[in-house]
């Protein structure tokens, strides 16, 4: 349990190794605070989606699933994207209603980059991942939770090389977007070099 | 804006990867070979203009609040279509594709062009503007998955280009290459060529620093 874990956050890493929401990665880390909005953001919603989205596939899409009801031959894996995308969509607008109603200093922080997870594929290829490995349901509650943890470390440790980057003289050619891509290369050899590490 | 335009303004002044910043982690993902790269290119330019079809056909019957709903799901089943494609007639190519035709759903690119295109224009300029931006990320997906092959394993869509030492040749190939950080690098370097040529595209410094002559004077 702890080795998945390990390897979601380092040498497995969503952003890093497999370039997993790489989209919100670079648009959204010119800042540290932000960086962490999001990266918390993540966590919870990657904890919450990949476990239910493992019971959903095993419970209802699998093939045989519905043998108890008297369906022995129904094959509904196909649906899986459809599925994957509607549980997402529910579970970041559930959170985003809990928030609001019991913790409304954390709906402020988070708020507006929830609805923006629902369109993260770092979020649906967490799920999807988890169907082609066949994880079974502890082993999702890890995963989730390690490959959220794994994409905010990526986000908060990036966001705060970029701010520093800022005061530095780069070629016109390279700046804001090539830089930031030589940047998160250099990282992502940084966290491959974590692939030997553990058991 | 003339209907040519649509077309030939994403390969490069446009691009949605190196300007546009969108649908960039499948690019990354997919560029190990050419020949994945280019199905992939394929798939995404096919979801890409169909969904462009589909909404711009029905934009003025989708109420506001849930256009995102309709429209991810619109790409959903033209994705899920295109995977039991692929698993069926090239399957080895799928599993090395692994989740990542999945993936287009998400891909920033279709969504953000139908938010902001086919949302609001009539369907051939909707269809043609997919067609651009597709062939746009196509372009450099092509350009990078090259490169890493052949560098990274000496062929080109299988093909032996250049023999390696293992066959007795002299090519030594760049282990690099065929790992995840070849791909920032060569994008990196692609958006510096590119920015040099069209100056336009450079972003503006934040904090621009005081160089040679300018810092002399107080």
């Amino acid at each position: 349990m702890s080795e998945l874990f390990l390897r979601a956050v380092f040498a497995d890493n969503l952003a890093l190794s497999f370039f997993l929401g790489i989209c919100t990665f670079l648009a959204v880390s010119k800042r540290v605070e932000t960086a962490i909005g999001l990266g918390l953001a993540v966590i919870v919603v990657q904890t919450i989606t990949v476990p239910v989205n493992n019971l959903i596939f095993n419970g209802l899409l699998l093939d045989g699933a519905w043998a108890w009801a008297g369906l022995p031959d129904v094959d509904l894996t196909f649906l899986k994207l459809v599925a994957f995308i509607g549980v997402i969509a529910a579970m970041v607008q559930i959170l985003e209603m809990t928030l609001d109603r019991y913790v409304p200093a954390l709906y402020r922080t988070l708020g507006i980059f929830l609805p923006l997870i629902t369109v993260n594929c770092a979020i649906l290829g967490g799920s999807l991942f988890m169907v082609e490995r066949r994880y079974d349901f502890p082993e999702a509650l890890s995963y989730g939770f390690g490959s959220g943890v794994g994409w905010a470390l990526a986000i908060i440790t990036f966001a705060a090389i970029r701010e520093r980057l800022r005061y530095s003289d780069i070629p016109a050619g390279l700046q804001g977007l090539g830089s930031a891509f030589l940047v998160t290369g250099l990282m992502s050899l940084g966290f491959s070099a974590f692939a030997g590490v553990g058991p | 804006m003339s209907l040519r335009h649509h077309i030939t303004r994403p390969l490069i002044e446009q691009n949605p990867i190196t300007l546009q910043i969108l649908g960039i982690c499948s690019a990354l993902a997919v560029t190990t070979s050419l020949t994945t790269a280019l199905t992939m290119s394929v798939a995404l330019t096919l979801v890409l203009c169909g969904s462009a079809a589909v909404i711009s056909l029905i934009r003025h019957h989708i109420p506001g609040s849930i256009r995102l709903i309709v429209q991810i799901t619109i790409i959903a089943s033209m994705v899920i279509v295109i995977d039991e494609f692929l698993q069926a007639y090239a399957f080895q190519i799928s599993q090395r594709l692994s989740i990542f035709v999945g993936l287009i759903v998400t891909n920033c690119l279709v969504l953000g062009r139908a938010e902001a295109f086919a949302m609001r224009n009539p369907v051939l300029p909707s269809v043609l503007d997919g067609l651009g931006n597709g062939l746009g990320y196509s372009l450099i997906l092509l350009i990078v998955g090259a490169i890493r092959e052949l560098l990274g394993a000496g062929t080109l869509m299988g093909r032996t280009i250049l023999t390696t030492q293992a066959e007795g040749g002299w090519f030594q190939p760049l282990d690099l290459m065929q790992l995840a950080p070849s791909a920032f690098f060569i994008i990196a370097l692609l958006i510096w060529v590119i920015r040099t040529v069209w100056t336009r595209q450079v972003e503006t410094t934040e904090y621009p620093l005081r160089t040679g002559a300018e810092r002399r004077q107080p």
